[in-house]
């Protein structure tokens, strides 16, 4: 498959997924095959990074849920500011904590899912449709997380084979399995599709498998410009770029102008 | 940093005084130095990481591997201590680093809530706010990031500022003066802070460094 093909599979107003962390291992050649297709009104779910900042940018998002939006190296996303502060989406601030249980309640299909994160904040207070559930052993109210049940979830691994399984060679796996399995459907792109992954990624690597992806599409540098671990560090000076221009709407037009087309450094 | 610096970086330290096998977090540079002194002396069982997901020793030197996945269970699992930053912070220690401004169309979004609401719900946490200032501690927080002493939080442990250090025994767990770094005065804190502070009866100021904690100091910031 190309990513223009996976997109094709998606449509306006879906619960997407994107996996990642932060401005780091995002899907950000699927995310660029969406900037270059007619999607919009998307319910975005996202350890947030640039993925969520472009999609805004580029108008295509309805609502976000999110723990944090960070580009790491630049801590506040400056085109989610942008969103947030025009009130140009919805958001559903949930913290990490919450978030977590979300996506657990979907991936293990259960109506809820406790937590003690949330309690007493004010992620509670601004979002009605969080409920409280006491605890039938010991009394103690928690947080009944809702699941964060995906239409759609879109991830980058390292190596996949044609079946769906795929393999994390980095640092930390991050969610991106969660994703998958909270997801009616997911599709992950690769550095490379291979043969026998077994044969070139050890076992304790491999975190996706057939149950859980759709779809397997081989992309090269697919999260640049965000750091991706072993195959190579964030690109800072595109980060940057992109981070400047925010700054007016002429600018951003022409960055995502450029962007959305352009291939990954190799 | 400067020798007034290592006030902060100590009184960071002294909050893991008594702590064992649990994952100490620290943002920011006086926290960070403080987790490695705490380490290298008086608290050697804590876990360090590198800020990424290598569990370091004091000196930094890559000892085993934490994945976000395995810090969150310990966040749930209340096996951690953690020094946060924040971009404002009330008189019970409620903290935002959310937005400014109203929730709903802020005049600036920050981070996000971030884990702030499970971390002070489940473990323990301590501030450190590097630059003491009436835009940072404020009457009321715009958004309830981080709980209070007030709104269920599991132990405020200290609020380490550029010019003291603070705990949360003051009257209906309020902010109260412990110790004032070398060079800052009562006045100062009164002035910077917009709400009356309280002072603890056995006000002093905060300590300085053991021999083996300025030799360790002296190079790490060299």
């Amino acid at each position: 498959m190309t990513p223009d093909q996976v997109v094709a599979n998606l449509s306006s107003g879906m619960r997407l997924g994107l996996g990642g962390w932060g401005s780091r291992r995002k899907p950000m050649a699927l995310v660029q095959a969406i900037l270059r297709s007619e999607l919009t009104d998307l319910d975005l779910v996202s350890w947030g990074g640039p993925d969520v900042g472009l999609l805004c940018a580029a108008g295509k998002v309805r609502r976000v849920t999110f723990g944090f939006v960070s580009l790491d190296s630049i801590p506040l996303e400056p085109h989610f500011r942008n969103a947030r502060e025009t009130a140009a989406i919805q958001a559903r601030e949930w913290g990490e904590g919450l978030f977590l249980q979300g996506l657990r309640a979907a991936a293990w299909n259960l109506p809820f899912l406790p937590s003690r994160a949330g309690l007493g904040s004010d992620v509670l207070a601004h979002d009605p449709e969080l409920a409280l559930v006491q605890d039938p052993y010991g009394g103690e109210a928690l947080v009944a997380v809702p699941p964060l049940t995906l239409d759609a979830a879109l991830v980058h691994a390292d190596l996949c084979d044609v079946h769906g399984n795929g393999a994390v060679l980095g640092p930390d796996p991050f969610f991106d399995d969660l994703f998958c399995l909270a997801a009616d459907r997911a599709w992950v792109s690769c550095e490379r599709v291979v043969d026998d992954l077994r044969s070139e990624a050890p076992r304790g690597s491999i975190h996706l498998n057939p149950t859980m992806v759709s779809g397997v599409v081989e992309a090269p540098g697919g999260a640049w410009f965000t750091d991706h671990p072993p195959v190579r560090g964030r690109d800072e000076e595109t980060q940057r770029r992109y981070a400047k221009a925010a700054r007016d709407p002429g600018a951003t037009a022409d960055f995502l102008a450029w962007f959305s087309s352009a291939e990954a450094p190799r | 940093m400067s020798h007034a610096g290592w006030s902060q970086a100590l009184a960071c330290a002294d909050v893991f005084k008594g702590e064992g096998r649990i994952l100490a977090s620290a943002f920011g540079e006086a926290p960070r130095l403080g987790a490695r002194l705490a380490k290298a002396t008086f608290a050697p069982e804590l876990v360090l990481t590198d800020g990424g997901t290598t569990i370091v020793d004091a000196e930094g030197t890559p000892q085993g591997h934490l994945t976000f996945s395995r810090v969150f269970d310990l966040v749930w699992a209340g096996r951690r201590h953690a020094i946060l930053g924040a971009s404002q912070l009330d008189r019970h220690g409620n903290a935002n680093l959310s937005c400014i401004g109203a929730w709903a169309q802020p005049k600036i979004q920050l981070l996000g809530a971030r884990g702030l609401p499970g971390n002070t719900r489940c473990h323990g946490c301590s501030y450190w706010i590097p630059k003491h200032s009436k835009r940072v501690f404020v009457d009321a927080v715009d958004f309830v990031s981080g709980l209070g002493t007030n709104r269920g939080a599991h132990e405020l442990r200290a609020v380490i500022s550029d010019l003291g250090v603070f705990d949360f025994s003051g009257p209906d767990g309020t902010l109260r003066l412990r110790t004032l770094h070398p060079g800052a005065t009562l006045d100062q804190v009164q002035e910077r802070t917009p709400f009356p502070v309280s002072v603890a009866d056995d006000l002093a100021q905060t300590r300085g460094p053991t021999d083996q904690e300025r030799a360790l100091l002296s190079r790490w910031t060299a």
